[in-house]
């Protein structure tokens, strides 16, 4: 059943998903495309309701059907059709994808321990006896960040603040060494110190040739652990490639808004929440400073290479401006890089 | 963002002092066996207009120095003095007025606000508990403060779902400023918010700062918004504060090991730099039981230790040691099935000579005890023939660039470079 080894680890191409909302039906993944390599960490920025999430949880299935509906597209993992109807979905949950969610509660069963529940992640893979399947699980604990490891093996998950829920369920999804992890903000609500050595773990994981899917709003993170970027906005991809090159060239007028409010310096304007967003062509166009006719209708704007003066095909964004007869400049000259802006980090 | 000079009267807070102490009690008789010494002996002011940040991880005890100068817990020890008065002495009058005037904003503003009562009213509540009977004037003062907060006027009317967390976080600072308050205590006030809400609040809470004239006392792990937003700061570690000072000078050079610690593990912006500086050992010791002397050493980098060693054999031996002694060994040390010596030299790389005998000798000896699997013989011999005076001796604290400072590497008293490279 394993893929070609030359084919990326997971491939989505125009994913789309539809959640039936009070207000109607919202396009929430709207033609989302993407791969991400053996040992490659791909980052998945925007703010919330950009589709992040429900992106992540239409791969596997998750996303609860209804209110979403999955209507279009192909997910292929390690040459599995993830979409097909015949494929046992659960079986590569869990023990192949691991999945941390945002509200870690989703991952833990309240009536079994910690315990219980990582030695049972533990041993789908392996032949283990209990003991050593223990052993692993405190191991485990320990690398995440829980103090006291080898006493807390056994508290029951309300037994556990928010912070260090998030870290149990980070223990759980590794349990089972998925081959491709889908972490859905696993550093919020935790410590810097904490931070740094999840950071750590997950280097680790990706240099042992896990995939890392990972969702956060923290550009630092971001920073720290992607290889590649892709923003997201309004349930589209606006913007992608190596973190170098979008953290030093933002391309999108999206990623720059977002990476200007990252400092404090400018600010988006915060989008009342009964406000709705264009269901076609750029999404981000009423915000847009640059906005042109062209913006509106149809699909949004196809994905042009940023011609940046560095060897990176691969760095694209979806707006006309790159495109023919528009002048890119006036777009790219408005970017700022986001290191250093801000704290103007020591440069010792 | 440069402090201002001393000389500018009383401060509108002082804290001295304080702390705040929970009793471990054991059997039906409720006999006290121990104290959780969540805040232990804390001093600072805060000046008319400041915003002044309080920084450090959780377990640090910074809730809880902001509930109990808030009088939410109850002091144990030490004074709270508000406008000069102290916060003990006040009688019921000036107690209420106390109320008034010092504000609290939480982190989740979902947990702020009951789901069965419109916003209006809310907002209003803290009014009508100040004796404002009026409700036309509340209603008039409520929609005021919601457009000022970037809401409508109109919004009195709806119930809490129906807004945005940022929206519901600008009604919690509408509810905190409805009284006119001079103090707003904001515990974490951004970090259940995403980015773009984030950056929002801040500039909303800037723009407060401004027009109503307030003080605020900034509860955060960010360091990020502690460098945007606050004039002073404080760092705390298990119930103390360590280092305090100018923002930018403390974040900027930060005196404190700890300070540093908690700086070089945020990841650095530049992707090319993913360099992070990690603490000695991971394990943060139990606030009811905080280790002897500074109660960072067991974590310290900078931790000062025997004359006769390099720097560089330190560190190693350090590691080892406060490991050793924390218990939580790395996974490849199992104690049930102990490796040999040479696999525990390896793992904790532990340097080959050491040219102290005596040392040697105790190394020698805690390796082997780890390999006969007793924890508690290595962690004694390693206490034996590796002490540092950051264990033995409570630091005092001195003051460094004119801020205070409790550090070891700093007090001259002390034979060691303050930082070592």
């Amino acid at each position: 059943m394993s893929g070609d080894h030359s084919d990326p680890l997971l491939a989505v191409e125009d994913l789309r998903t539809l959640i039936q909302a009070d207000r109607g039906t919202v396009r929430a993944v709207d033609g989302v495309s993407f791969a991400v390599d053996r040992g490659e960490a791909v980052c998945l920025v925007g703010e919330s309701g950009s589709g992040k999430s429900v992106t992540c949880e239409s791969l596997t299935g998750i996303v609860p059907q209804p209110p979403a509906e999955i209507v279009g597209g192909s997910v292929t993992f390690d040459g599995i059709d993830l979409r097909a109807a015949d494929t046992d979905r659960s079986a590569i949950r869990g023990a192949r994808i691991g999945h941390v969610f945002q509200n870690p509660q989703h991952a833990l069963d309240p009536v079994y321990s910690v315990g219980d529940q990582l030695v049972e992640a533990i041993t789908i893979h392996r032949e283990v006896d209990e003991a050593t399947a223990r052993e692993r699980a405190i191991d485990l604990l320990g690398r995440v960040g829980i103090p006291r490891a080898a006493q807390r093996v056994d508290d029951y998950p309300h037994e556990f603040s928010g912070g260090m829920a998030q870290r149990v369920a980070v223990a759980i999804a590794l349990a089972a060494e998925p081959d491709l992890l889908i972490a859905d903000e696993p550093t919020t609500a935790v410590d810097v110190t904490v931070q740094a050595r999840l950071i750590d773990l997950l280097r680790g994981l990706l240099d042992d040739g896990m995939g890392l899917l990972l969702i956060t709003h923290d550009l630092r993170v971001v920073a720290a652990l992607a290889d590649r970027v892709l923003v997201m906005f309004g349930g589209t991809i606006v913007e992608r490639g190596p973190v170098e090159a979008v953290f030093d060239r933002p391309a999108h007028p999206y990623t720059q808004a977002l990476f200007d409010s990252y400092d404090g310096t400018t600010r988006l304007a915060e989008r009342p929440s009964r406000d709705e967003l264009p269901a076609d062509g750029c999404r981000f166009r009423a915000e847009c400073p640059h906005a042109v006719q062209s913006c509106a209708g149809g699909e949004q704007p196809g994905f042009h290479t940023v011609s940046d003066g560095a060897s990176t095909d691969d760095h694209a964004a979806s707006c006309v401006y790159y495109g023919d007869g528009y002048d890119a400049e006036v777009i790219q000259s408005a970017g700022r890089a986001v290191q250093q802006s801000a704290t103007g980090d020591d440069d010792d | 963002m440069t402090e201002r000079p001393d000389a500018e009267g009383e401060p509108l807070l002082a804290v001295e002092e304080l702390e705040r102490h929970y009793p471990i009690t054991e059997g039906w008789l409720r006999r006290e066996v121990g104290r959780v010494r969540a805040v232990d002996g804390v001093s600072f002011e805060i000046r008319e207009g400041e915003a002044f940040g309080l920084v450090g991880e959780s377990g640090s005890g910074k809730t809880t120095l902001a509930h109990t100068l808030l009088g939410l817990e109850e002091r144990t020890g030490g004074t709270v003095r508000f406008d000069g008065d102290p916060v003990s002495e006040l009688s019921d009058a000036e107690r209420r007025s106390f109320r008034r005037r010092v504000q609290l904003v939480v982190q989740d503003p979902n947990e702020a606000f009951n789901p069965r009562i419109r916003v209006g009213e809310a907002v209003a509540e803290p009014l009508a508990l100040n004796g404002m009977d009026d409700g036309d004037r509340r209603q008039a003062i409520v929609e005021d403060l919601l457009e000022r907060v970037g809401l409508d006027a109109a919004d009195t009317d709806r119930y809490p779902h129906e807004f945005s967390d940022g929206e519901k976080q600008r009604l919690a600072i509408a509810r905190a400023l409805v009284v006119d308050p001079d103090l707003v205590v904001a515990d974490e006030p951004t970090s259940a918010l995403d980015a773009r809400v984030k950056s929002d609040i801040l500039a909303l809470l800037e723009e407060v700062r401004r027009e109503f004239d307030v003080s605020l006392l900034f509860v955060s792990h960010d360091i990020d918004v502690v460098r945007r937003f606050c004039d002073r700061v404080a760092v705390m570690y298990l119930g103390e504060i360590v280092e305090r000072g100018p923002t930018d000078r403390v974040l900027d050079a930060p005196a404190h090991p700890y300070t540093e610690v908690l700086l070089d593990s945020v990841p650095s912006l530049d992707p090319s730099d993913r360099s992070l500086v990690r603490p000695l050992t991971d394990t943060i010791p139990d606030p009811a039981d905080p280790p002897s002397g500074c109660r960072f050493h067991t974590r310290c980098p900078a931790v000062v230790g025997p004359e006769e060693l390099s720097a560089a054999t330190w560190e190693r031996l350090a590691s080892f040691r406060f490991t050793v002694q924390t218990g939580e060994l790395p996974a490849a040390i199992d104690l049930a099935d102990p490796p040999d010596r040479a696999t525990i030299r390896s793992v904790f790389d532990l340097p080959g000579a050491i040219d102290d005998e005596a040392i040697a000798e105790g190394v020698d000896d805690a390796v082997a005890a780890l390999a006969d699997g007793d924890l508690d013989r290595a962690s004694e011999r390693l206490a034996a023939v590796l002490p540092s005076v950051c264990e033995q001796q409570i630091p005092a604290t001195v003051t460094v660039d004119g801020r205070p400072v409790k550090c070891h590497r700093h007090d001259p008293a002390i034979d060691a470079e303050p930082r070592p490279e």
